[in-house]
């Protein structure tokens, strides 16, 4: 391969299960040091294209290039460097924290020795080390994550792929796990992951591609696709229950970029919400509650695609 | 092909293989305890409630014995191959099922160096280890018996894993395809049961009808009552036992190939 930080390279990759198509010809690529993100719904693509980059899913069509090599040919010699943490745990809930790390150093050939001294870095680095003797079944759910997030770095991967890394995590602990990664970026560590949280993407990634049904939609830093795709604010509106349509009507008038009109608000996009929020008001109207806000990744889909990301 | 050796720095199957051996080790510290009973305990009930007890009675109404030796000779070594099974159903059954659909530390596995085919090698080890130890153990408990005729007794153990094998290789095949775990008490009371019954363990395959004989002589576990018991005996002869042992090769070999498919298949979809 020409260049040496290009790490994963795809063109037309695809996935098809047997009628249907989970990834359709996507091309992306992932250069050495980024934080690089899927950001898209449920059942979009995205676990699936990481499954094809981990080399535990062979693609069906399309050429896909990892750290150099094919991962159908060389699979074993590139999951040798790579880290994955997958959406679902699958810690031995059986055996201790410490264990699980022993257990999955030892798939990487690592000397006894080498995986004592990183347990302990790792467990330190996730705010695990108090529990190390510990069973794993009744760790908190954070804390499995973190767990998870240990164990695969204990083979000092090239890459770490993560999907999903805070799903189903509450709030507090999303925010711990966003603190470790955002410390692994600092450190150069190269970072894929899908999400479906736009904050996410936003706070962590250098780079994102937009995907939806199987396709990527758009792609760039989350900074260009808001300015591509949204605008510099949004104005939220919510009406009292049975008059939104009503108010949609009036508000059709109103001088904004584009006007999306939600089940249960209206978003006008404009430079200054504050001016559009005036505007609304002149023609007589006065939602429940009013926000204005600047554009997100959330916009961007919506516009791209029609529909929400999180639902 | 999955024993090649790769390029250089790369390791072959074997070791790969070795490495999730270890991972069964690891676990089995933790469960071993639970393993004596069918290790230890159980042959020495079935000999002693069936062997001494039920043989008393026998070896009443026979003097001149089955084939010349007491019910116990007689019994012992088709009970260490039936053991054998019982260990290999045990074993290929709910912690490889477990692995992959309650725990998913196959699919953990999967994500590092180890091909699915080294995580089935693997546990075929780590249960080849484990029927190697139970047929020690059974063996001296055949001695503290008193039912071992020959010095060829000892080729029993081997004989033992052959039989764990050829039952644990093509049931693992299977049970990876699983995705619930109702198919297993299927197979324990539809094949595993009639099996250890009628495949000449407590008593000859002559004494079967003669329509169901032909098929108990095809299940592996006849072939491998017969072998043990011949060798226990002192009575084997060499077409026979390599007849006896090729079988049971060509079912571990066919379920082997298989289970390097469905793992590939469940595990690299």
């Amino acid at each position: 391969m020409a260049d040496p930080d290009i790490l994963i390279r795809a063109r037309g990759l695809t996935k098809v299960f047997g009628g249907s198509v989970a990834v359709d010809g996507i091309d992306f690529e992932l250069r050495r040091g980024e934080v690089f993100g899927f950001l898209g719904p449920n059942g979009a693509g995205k676990s699936s294209t990481m499954r094809m980059i981990g080399c535990v899913s062979p693609p069906s069509a399309g050429e896909l290039t990892v750290l150099g090599l094919d991962p159908v040919r060389d699979g074993p010699a590139i999951r040798a460097r790579l880290g994955v943490v997958p959406q679902e745990d699958t810690l031995d809930v059986e055996l201790t924290v410490r264990e699980n790390l022993l257990v999955y150093g030892r798939y990487f050939g690592l000397r006894r020795d080498v995986i004592a001294e990183r347990t302990a870095r790792l467990l330190d680095f996730v705010q695990l080390a108090d529990r190390a003797g510990d069973q794993v079944e009744p760790l908190s759910g954070g804390m499995k994550r973190r767990l998870t997030i240990a164990r695969s770095l204990i083979s000092e991967p090239e890459i770490l792929l993560l999907d999903e890394p805070t799903t189903g995590l509450d709030p507090q602990a999303r925010h711990v796990v966003w603190d470790r990664l955002y410390r692994l970026k600092q450190g150069g560590v190269t970072l894929v992951l899908t999400t479906h949280y736009m904050d996410e993407a936003e706070q962590l990634c250098d780079r994102l591609v937009v995907m939806d049904r199987g396709r990527i939609v758009a792609q760039g830093t989350p900074r260009d696709l808001i300015a591509a795709y949204s605008s510099p604010e949004v104005l939220e509106l919510r009406f009292p229950v049975g008059e939104q349509e009503q108010a949609a009507e009036k508000l059709a008038d109103v001088p904004a970029d584009r006007t999306e009109v939600l089940a249960d608000r209206v978003l006008l996009y404009s430079a200054d919400g504050e001016a559009t929020l005036a505007e609304v008001r002149r023609r007589g109207l006065e939602p429940a509650t009013t926000l204005v806000r600047r554009g997100t990744l959330e916009d961007v889909f919506l516009r791209l695609t029609g529909r929400r990301l999180e639902d | 092909m999955a024993w090649r050796r790769r390029g250089a720095g790369h390791p072959g199957g074997a070791a790969l293989a070795a490495r999730q051996l270890r991972f069964w080790l690891t676990n089995y510290r933790r469960t071993w305890r639970g393993s004596i009973y069918s290790g230890v305990l159980s042959p020495v009930l079935y000999l002693a409630a069936m062997g001494v007890g039920l043989g008393a009675i026998v070896d009443a109404r026979h003097p001149a014995g089955l084939g010349g030796v007491s019910y116990a000779a007689f019994l012992a070594p088709g009970l260490m191959a039936a053991q054998a099974m019982q260990t290999a159903m045990e074993e290929s059954t709910y912690p490889v099922f477990g692995s992959v659909k309650w725990l998913k530390t196959y699919q953990a596995a999967a994500a590092t160096p180890l091909r699915p085919a080294d995580l089935f090698h693997g546990h075929l080890l780590f249960t080849a280890l484990r029927l190697a130890m139970n047929a020690c153990v059974f063996l001296a408990v055949m001695a503290a018996f008193g039912t071992i005729r020959s010095a060829w007794a000892l080729a029993c153990v081997p004989g033992a894993v052959l039989t764990g094998l050829a039952f644990a290789a093509p049931v693992e095949a299977f049970t990876v395809t699983r995705t619930r775990d109702s198919s297993f008490t299927m197979l324990f009371r539809f094949g595993m049961i009639p099996l250890f019954l009628f495949s000449g363990t407590f008593f000859p395959v002559t004494q079967l009808p003669a329509v169901i004989r032909p098929p108990a002589y095809l299940t592996p576990l006849w072939h491998g009552v017969a072998l043990c018991r011949s060798l226990s005996l002192g009575a084997a002869g060499l077409a026979g036992s390599a007849a006896h042992v090729g079988y049971l090769a060509g079912v571990a070999g066919a379920g082997l190939a298989a289970g390097r498919v469905t793992y590939r298949r469940r595990l690299h979809a």
